[in-house]
């Protein structure tokens, strides 16, 4: 018997968690003199009360959805995956070396391209982690750490001396073909004449992150692949015993994690930027750990933490305007965040198990 | 000894004659340079190095770091006195040191995400602090004086420099550091013996290689591991502080810039042995130098960019991990909370 309903592990558990990273948050803002209250409303209505605020709350959302998805692919693997910012970098190359150098007439061709080259060096970028996880056990966390800071220089590199245009002082590559431009929501919406979100930089990739989210639902619980990566994660030798291969497991499970890693280019690189800046990624990458251990690493679960996510990062934003807390106060709420659900996981956890167990008792009881 | 062991120490005694064969001014300055910036990472490689044999992997040396970069600033600031700023420095990182074992040793959660975690809360709290305190965007005020370490003139330094290859190299490069330099130096056979010559280092080391024995022989787990890493907060605390007070003067946002994750590869590079940790630190101390002194290094057949040199460490750490020059084995029971069996 389980010691506590699935409903309470699912849901109960990361809600608390996430109270109690919101209440010391509020203790942090009360110990700098400023309203927690105050400072609730001021993110809740800039990042929820306009369409405005919602455009970027939905644009920073469908980064978190990639990374988020990508450290959970990894977590399934029982591989910690905190590479995704090299990776994601890394895919921002592969959106630029697409968009510059091959010529594409409509944005619904350029879209599939730009995805296929985000997806394949993001991928690139975790296959040499990968393989040595897999053949000579080096450790996965460390070497995607490495790959992170690489992945840093070879971009400043690349920017600086070749994709530079001549003239050009920042290190940045050259601006997309106009006709490679996403559409943004505001756009769509503007077709059907509704005013939405105007100059917020939500564009329909958020649509592509939901079908990942479906995707990827369907290959880890529905697939094959989806099952031997599962067993492989749960014991080694026993996925061993039933015959599957680590070594093929471990690889195709990273690349798939550094590939949608790298896909969140197309939202930060090709919808918004419409070109290739140094550190582009901005932190995203980690970010998908917090969104991953919040949603349970579940897609369904990685949706609605990188919804929240995404209010936290647009709020932080309004809440710096407005107020004289500075957004780090999001960086906290994520460090509480990924310590709580994270790695104060048993404190959590134990509490509510013994809880369940008392109930459980009194009821056979009576 | 076996030569594939001292292959570092022979590197970088190499790079070092080279250069000063080569241009033996700009080698002084740039080894000067190198021994000013391995410092810190020496400090948090020997850090690292206790909390790991002990079975804690710290991926949070860069956060405990930072917080004692902007808690030592602080304080040297506010009070005018670069010791109590070292003190606030290592109650900084101890503070941290505190959340990581309650949550890896005590709560036996995931030791790597409480890392992540506690680089966030030092990324986030010290600027969330710093400029609530100082106003100055997360910076804080310069600190001058006696506010800061400053360097130290060894005996007979201005005596001894014309004597030949000797006397500049004690003049220029012994002599002249801040105290914390010389502390990090004595940390290395300090730390040597403590491990490999006292009761407490071998129970230490036995608790990552097999808690379980440890256990047996009454000796308390988790006392052993707060120990460890406890000593990691202490080391991390003056690393930070030397950042803040010696090597620059005051804190910067995010001021570490890396270094914790350097000084976690010059750790693995130094297959978690102190002497050995000196000489990684200092061969990426040396790369750090030469990128700065030389953004194109010009070796004749190529010219080397300065984002090579910056991204080397990293390059040779993946190689020394893929195990190809020698393998890198980590404490067996590293990583794993150690749950008592009943």
């Amino acid at each position: 018997m389980d010691k506590m309903p699935k409903w309470a592990d699912v849901i109960l558990t990361p809600l608390i968690s996430l109270v109690l990273a919101m209440a010391i948050s509020a203790l942090v803002i009360l110990a700098i003199g400023e309203s927690p209250w105050e400072a609730m409303k001021t993110m809740v209505q800039g990042a929820l009360g306009s369409s405005y605020g919602w455009g970027f709350t939905l644009y920073y959302a469908t980064n978190f959805i990639f990374t988020g998805l990508a450290v959970m692919v990894a977590y399934h693997a029982s591989l910690f995956n905190i590479g995704g910012e090299g990776q994601a970098a890394m895919g921002g190359l592969g959106v630029a070396l697409a968009l510059l150098y091959i010529p594409l007439p409509h944005w619904a061709l350029a879209l599939p391209v730009a995805m296929i080259g985000a997806a394949i060096l993001g991928a690139a970028w975790a296959f040499i982690p990968a393989i040595l996880q897999a053949k000579r056990g080096s450790h996965i966390v460390i070497t995607t750490i490495m790959f992170n800071f690489i992945a840093a220089a070879a971009l400043n590199y690349v920017l600086v001396r070749l994709l530079r245009p001549v003239g050009s002082m920042d290190p940045a590559s050259a601006r997309f073909p106009e006709s490679t431009n996403l559409p943004t929501l505001s756009d769509a919406f503007a077709r059907f004449g509704f005013e939405w979100g105007r100059n917020t930089p939500a564009n329909v990739t958020f649509f592509v992150a939901l079908i990942a989210c479906l995707l990827i639902w369907l290959l880890i619980w529905r697939t094959r692949l989806g099952y031997e990566i599962r067993a492989l994660g749960k014991s080694e030798p026993g996925a061993v015993y039933a015959g599957i291969n680590p070594v093929r497991i471990t690889v195709i499970a990273m690349l798939i994690s550094g590939g949608l890693a790298g896909l969140m280019a197309i939202n930060n690189v090709m919808g918004e930027a419409e070109r290739l800046v140094l550190n582009a990624v901005e932190g995203a990458g980690f970010i998908g750990i917090a969104v991953a251990l919040m949603g349970r690493n579940h897609p369904f679960g990685v949706l609605l933490a990188a919804l929240l996510f995404g209010f936290l990062y647009q709020g932080g934003g309004e809440l710096a305007l407005w107020t004289s807390i500075p957004r780090e106060l999001i960086i906290v709420i994520q460090a509480l965040v990924i310590l709580f659900t994270g790695a104060l996981d048993n404190m959590v956890r134990m509490p509510l198990e013994r809880l369940f167990l008392r109930l459980r008792r009194k009821e056979a009881a009576e | 000894m076996r030569i594939k062991d001292s292959l570092t120490a022979i590197i970088v005694v190499a790079i070092c004659l080279i250069w000063a064969f080569v241009d033996a001014r700009a080698a002084q300055q740039g080894i000067d340079s190198a021994l000013r910036l391995m410092t810190p990472l020496l400090l948090a490689c020997l850090a690292g190095l206790y909390s790991e044999r002990a079975g804690v992997f710290d991926i949070g040396l860069e956060g405990k770091m930072l917080m004692a970069a902007f808690t030592a600033a602080s304080a040297a600031y506010l009070t005018g006195s670069a010791w109590l700023g070292l003190l606030a420095g290592i109650a900084g990182a101890l503070a941290l040191s505190l959340i990581h074992g309650l949550a890896s040793i005590t709560f036996r959660g995931n030791q790597l995400i409480a890392g992540v975690a506690i680089n966030f809360l030092a990324s986030g709290l010290t600027v969330l602090i710093g400029q609530n305190v100082f106003g100055l965007g997360g910076r804080t005020p310069s600190l001058s004086g006696a506010g800061r370490f400053n360097p130290i003139t060894l005996p007979f330094a201005e005596a001894l420099s014309g004597v030949p290859v000797l006397g500049p190299i004690y003049s220029e490069l012994i002599s002249g550091q801040t105290i914390l330099v010389y502390v990090a130096f004595a940390m290395v056979p300090l730390t040597w013996w403590v491990l490999f010559r006292t009761r407490f280092g071998l129970r230490l080391r036995a608790v990552g290689e097999n808690p379980a024995s440890v256990d047996t022989a009454g000796v308390s787990v988790t006392r052993l591991r707060y120990a460890a890493v406890a000593i990691c907060g202490v080391l991390t605390g003056i690393a930070g502080a030397y950042l803040a007070t010696g090597l620059s003067a005051g804190f910067v946002k995010e001021m570490t810039a890396g270094r914790g994750f350097i000084a976690l590869a010059a750790l693995i590079f130094a297959k978690w042995k102190p002497w050995q940790a000196l000489f990684a630190t200092f061969l990426f101390g040396l790369l750090e130098a030469i990128a700065n002194l030389y953004p194109n290094l010009d070796l004749g057949i190529i010219v080397v960019p300065s984002m090579f040199m910056n991204a080397l460490p990293y390059i040779l750490t993946v190689i020394i991990l893929a195990g190809f020059v020698g393998r890198a084995i980590p404490p067996r029971a590293g990583g794993e909370p150690y749950v008592k069996e009943r």
